[in-house]
């Protein structure tokens, strides 16, 4: 394919007059960032942020020219004038019950919304699209954080979702000019209490099987947190190795936590041993209290029998001891899923719950799926279940997928609160405070915005037999033809007069009687 | 009795015969074409017989030449002959679908005194002929300008006219086609001993391009490369590339890649203590790094790369040897209907007494020189062939002159050309061998489109008019395309036959046995009957 060959240097390049006084490019920068979360269950949560900021007008200078910022997107911005984009694969589900409430929730599938919203529940999540991800950050794989995601290993975990997230960020005030801001997140848990062998110890190495070696150097911060939040206050059940420099303590999610920060680009703490290999210890086997349950959470399910008719039912849990908030539920539901929204009940604590805001768009076959979209309130300490009847259409046969016995699925439905918070938090300024506290900025201290996403739930449709057509073209014709047979009989058949017949085999046998007892014949 | 009971049946015979015949007329009469018209795919009549003319289509080219004698330049007893008329006719025979001629109209009008030097482009070409002082030196007979203009010495000689008439045609012909030109715009058409991987470099005709500049610095570390590309796009390859918009077009865009490695291990050369590609590894560098190159989110055309890359510290310098060794001078290569990669080497007194990382400041006129370069010969511009003791100009500011431009829209015009009639013979192929393929109407519309776009292209080709035969070129291509590629064309394509039967037989079967088999029966009673009435006789 390439050929070496010397250029005959025929281009004179003429300087344009007043070239060369160019504004500086827009800047870009590049943070990443690594939170470590020991989850009460035993278990082990790790969120990598990487978030590239450009302070560009992608849309309104048509800018061609990328450094940090990928290209493919940028183009997908300049193009479509997309406003912002979220994409996200997760494979597993996050256990808010017994997990603690998420940094950042997705559902179990595949979900994108461009001022609209999908989810694709069907969908598998493998490595073909974690390498396409890792393409989009700046060091690759090559060197900083992004090193540890190792694709066999971030794929044996209970839970997987790596996310892409592009929205514009006001530069100022009034928001004149604005920024664009890629954060790319990756969630995984490890089950620590399994893979390690009934040990709730951990270490980088255990989980990614690799260590971190060196910071990314295009990266202006580049940082690792570990959640050492001590749950009672007297003693230091944990205790994690190389000590840290720094402590952060913040609220996070409603409650205090104290995380160990470990700054890449501190020379000394990767020179002292090349590596970094973060460990924890229990000092003392954990005590198996229950987990603090978050003060929301939700599940969904499927009820009814037979395949005409059926009940979708959300149960949402308000845990707090004494405050009441509201929520807002979206659920789209396909439309092969015909709902009687009449049907609709609201019910907490026994009574009815009226829903402040309903908006409810319905389904048109083929076209769009139901969306019904509330805003309810939740007493405190209760349980409300949102129920509505649906019935199974039938789908045209070609409609079905391959595979149809297995069901249709039918996607999560969508929460979002503001959470009252138990400590109050400080508002800090933005830029500066850790990624992961910045993904939903909540103005007011005494709350925290949560968004949580149900299970996504299996509902099995009515299904035809599909060799049905073959079957009628047959009968149909086999009907045809015998009709058409005794028709054409009728038609052709000639009669003709017959004779009596000399006897068949009765006269003739009798005859043979008649002989031997020497009676004449008939 | 007996009489009458035979009787009674043969009227019975014969009324079953008819009934038998009467049947089978009206499931051959009516059920077969009702059959045969329910169950065709339709098809739109296509203008086969005008594609298959379109395969020996024979292109004439004409290049008009105006030419213009200043006062002194033929003799008194020529100019009183002027202004005539001459054509000049050369055969290109290139064996491929079909067959290009070329003709060369040169037009020698009236006299004129031209003085003042023409400063607006004239529309064709133009040839002047001048005093031998005012523009040439001693030594050169002809000068072709940048612009669509030549100057040839004229002379005072009895054959002044004849001899003045071949430098011409000379002229014109380093200006307009030649064959190599042609050949290469075909070298996709022409059989396999013709074309070379020269020929094979420039990237084939489309209606747009898009050129993506990409800084690969393998080792940020060491190196904080900075380029100002920005700059260099609006001062060096916009001005090419807004001259080069009647051929597409263009967008530009850039990427700085981290960590993106060649496929190659550099080897070290002791002597010069310096790195180097051979060239026979070069083929195997460009894989690895093209899947970190990304594809374009935005838009179906074709990419041309153009790759700085700034070796790693560890592999500094690096130099890209050629066949003989010897390292290249502009420290590039570029691969055909790809892109091009230079190397770019950071200064070694920049890494004296500063700490890691470098940086690195690039010098972008030395790599724009390199990848203008490269975009004109992967566009197809090559050297000119200049005749013998001609003069050529210097090009214009914007890398491109504009009869260079000229004679890339013609072969651009010939390839799309060929490319259509390709396409379009081929559908037509492919309709006659598989006759499951749907043609809708607006499938058979842009055939019908692409056909005439063709013819059009032709007319206007032989007629000189080179802008608008390159438009119905290029819509002649996307129609033809559009029309192949239609995805209407597959909707019946998988139906086998073994699942046609399997539906036809249940009814088939039952009812073509007994019509065949009372059609049998009568046959041979009637034969029967004929031969006895023949013995009887």
């Amino acid at each position: 394919m390439a050929a070496a060959m010397p250029l005959a240097l025929l281009v004179l390049l003429l300087l344009g007059p007043g070239g060369w006084s160019q504004a500086e490019p827009p800047r870009d920068t590049l943070r990443e960032e690594l939170v470590i979360t020991p989850l009460p269950s035993g278990d082990v949560a790790a969120t990598f942020q990487f978030r590239t900021r450009w302070d560009s007008e992608l849309q309104r200078e048509r800018a061609s020219h990328y450094r940090l910022f990928p290209k493919a997107l940028g183009q997908l911005i300049a193009k479509y004038s997309l406003r912002e984009l979220h994409l996200s694969f997760t494979q597993g589900f996050w256990r808010t019950r017994y997990w603690g409430s998420p940094f950042l929730q997705a559902p179990s599938d595949t979900d994108h919304y461009f001022l609209r919203y999908a989810v694709l529940p069907r969908e598998v999540v493998c490595t073909e699209n974690l390498t396409p991800w890792k393409k989009l950050l700046p060091c690759s794989s090559k060197a900083g954080l992004s090193v540890l995601l190792k694709a066999d290993r971030l794929f044996h975990t209970s839970y997987h979702s790596q996310a892409v997230h592009i929205r514009p960020i006001c530069r100022n005030a009034r928001c004149t000019r604005v920024s664009w801001e890629l954060r790319q997140t990756l969630s995984v848990v490890f089950d620590a209490f399994v893979t390690g062998q009934g040990k709730k110890e951990w270490s980088l190495f255990r989980m990614f099987s690799r260590t971190l070696t060196e910071p990314c150097p295009l990266a202006s911060e580049s940082r690792v947190y570990v959640d050492i939040t001590s749950y009672n206050q007297n003693n230091e059940p944990l205790e994690v190795s190389p000590p840290p420099t720094t402590t952060y303590q913040d609220v996070i999610l409603g409650s205090r936590k104290t995380y160990a920060v470990y700054d890449l680009l501190d020379t000394a703490l990767i020179n002292s041993s090349r590596s970094l290999n973060l460990q924890l210890k229990w000092k003392r086997p954990p005590e198996s209290e229950a987990p603090p349950v978050p003060f929301l959470h939700a599940q969904r399910y499927v009820s009814g029998y037979g395949l005409q008719k059926g009940e979708l039912s959300t149960l949402l849990y308000n845990t707090h001891p004494y405050r009441a908030f509201p929520v807002l539920l979206l659920d789209t539901v396909p439309w092969y899923l015909r709902l009687y929204v009449h049907t609709l009940t609201i019910t907490s604590k026994g009574k009815e719950n009226k829903p402040s805001y309903i908006h409810y768009q319905p389904a048109q076959d083929r076209l769009q799926p139901h969306l019904l979209e509330m805003l309810i309130q939740l007493p405190a300490s209760s349980v409300t279940k949102v129920s509505i009847q649906f019935e199974r259409a039938l789908l045209k046969w070609t409609e079905y997928t391959p595979d149809p016995n297995h069901g249709f699925y039918v996607s999560p439905s969508v929460l979002s609160a503001l959470v009252p918070s138990v400590v109050a938090g400080t508002p800090v300024d933005w830029e500066e405070s850790p990624l992961f506290s910045t993904l939903f900025p909540v103005s007011d201290g005494s709350s925290y915005f949560v968004r949580l996403y149900t299970e996504p739930l299996l509902v099995s449709l009515p299904t035809p037999d599909f060799s049905m057509p073959y079957n009628v073209i047959c009968l149909t014709c086999t009907v045809v033809a015998v009709c058409y047979g005794s028709f054409y009989n009728l038609l052709t058949r000639t009669f003709h007069i017959e004779e009596p017949s000399t006897g068949g085999l009765a006269k003739r046998l009798a005859n043979l009687i008649r002989r031997v007892r020497g009676v004449p014949p008939l | 009795m007996a009489v009458a009971a035979t009787s009674a049946t043969d009227i019975e015979v014969v009324r079953g015969r008819r009934a038998a015949l009467f049947c089978a007329a009206v499931a051959i009469v009516l059920g077969l074409p009702l059959w045969w018209k329910t169950t065709e795919t339709y098809r739109a009549p296509l203008p086969y017989s005008q594609i298959s003319g379109l395969d020996a289509l024979q292109l004439r080219l004409m290049v008009p030449v105006t030419v213009v004698f200043t006062r002194d330049s033929v003799p008194l007893d020529d100019q009183e002959k002027l202004p005539f008329t001459v054509v000049h006719e050369r055969e290109i025979p290139l064996k491929c679908e079909f067959l290009q001629g070329q003709g060369c109209l040169v037009e020698l009008r009236s006299v004129q005194r031209c003085v003042e030097c023409p400063t607006k482009e004239p529309e064709c070409f133009s040839a002047f002929f001048s005093e031998p002082s005012a523009f040439l030196s001693q030594d050169k007979m002809s000068y072709i300008g940048p612009g669509r203009t030549a100057v040839v010495r004229g002379i005072m000689h009895r054959e002044a006219l004849n001899i003045m008439g071949r430098r011409i045609i000379q002229v014109a012909q380093a200006m307009s086609l030649t064959e190599d030109v042609l050949a290469a715009a075909l070298a996709d058409h022409l059989p396999e001993d013709k074309w070379s991987s020269d020929k094979r470099r420039p990237l084939k005709s489309s209606s747009g391009y898009e050129i993506t500049f990409s800084l690969l610095n393998p080792d940020p570390k060491s190196h904080d490369v900075h380029w100002d590309i920005e700059g260099a796009v609006r001062r060096y390859v916009q001005p090419f590339l807004s001259a080069l918009s009647a051929a597409g077009n263009f967008s530009v865009d850039s990427q700085i890649l981290y960590y993106a490695m060649l496929g190659v291990n550099p080897r070290f050369d002791p002597a010069s203590s310096s790195y180097y590609l051979a060239m026979h590894s070069l083929p195997h560098v460009i894989n690895p790094v093209e899947s970190r190159l990304g594809s374009s989110a935005a838009s179906l055309y074709p990419v041309l790369n153009f790759l700085l890359y700034v070796p790693e510290l560890a592999h500094s310098p690096l130099y890209i040897q050629d066949k003989d060794g010897a390292p290249v001078a502009t420290n590039a290569f570029h691969s055909p209907r790809w892109g091009g990669i230079m190397v770019y080497n950071v200064d070694p007194k920049a890494y004296n007494g500063s700490r890691l990382p470098v940086r690195v400041e690039v010098d972008m006129v030395r790599v724009m020189e390199v990848f203008l370069a490269q975009l004109r010969l992967l566009f197809g511009i090559a050297q000119p062939q200049v005749p013998p003791k001609c003069l050529l100009s210097g090009p214009k500011s914007e890398g491109l002159m504009t009869w260079e431009l000229d004679r890339l829209l013609w072969a651009r015009s010939v390839e799309n050309l060929a490319t259509a009639t390709t396409t379009l013979t081929s559908l037509a192929q492919l309709l006659g061998k598989i006759s499951n393929i749907v043609i809708k109407d607006d499938v058979a519309s842009e055939v019908y489109r692409a056909v005439a776009a063709v013819q059009k292209a032709a007319e206007e080709l032989a007629s000189g008019h080179l802008a608008s035969a390159f438009v119905a070129s290029q819509e002649a291509v996307t129609s033809s395309e559009r029309a192949f590629f239609d995805p209407s064309l597959l909707h019946l394509l998988y139906f086998p036959d073994d699942q046609k039967f399997a539906i036809y037989i249940p009814l088939f079967l039952p009812m073509a046995v007994p019509i065949l088999h009372s059609l049998a029966k009568i046959f041979l009673e009637t034969r029967k009957n004929w031969n006895k009435s023949e013995k009887t006789d």
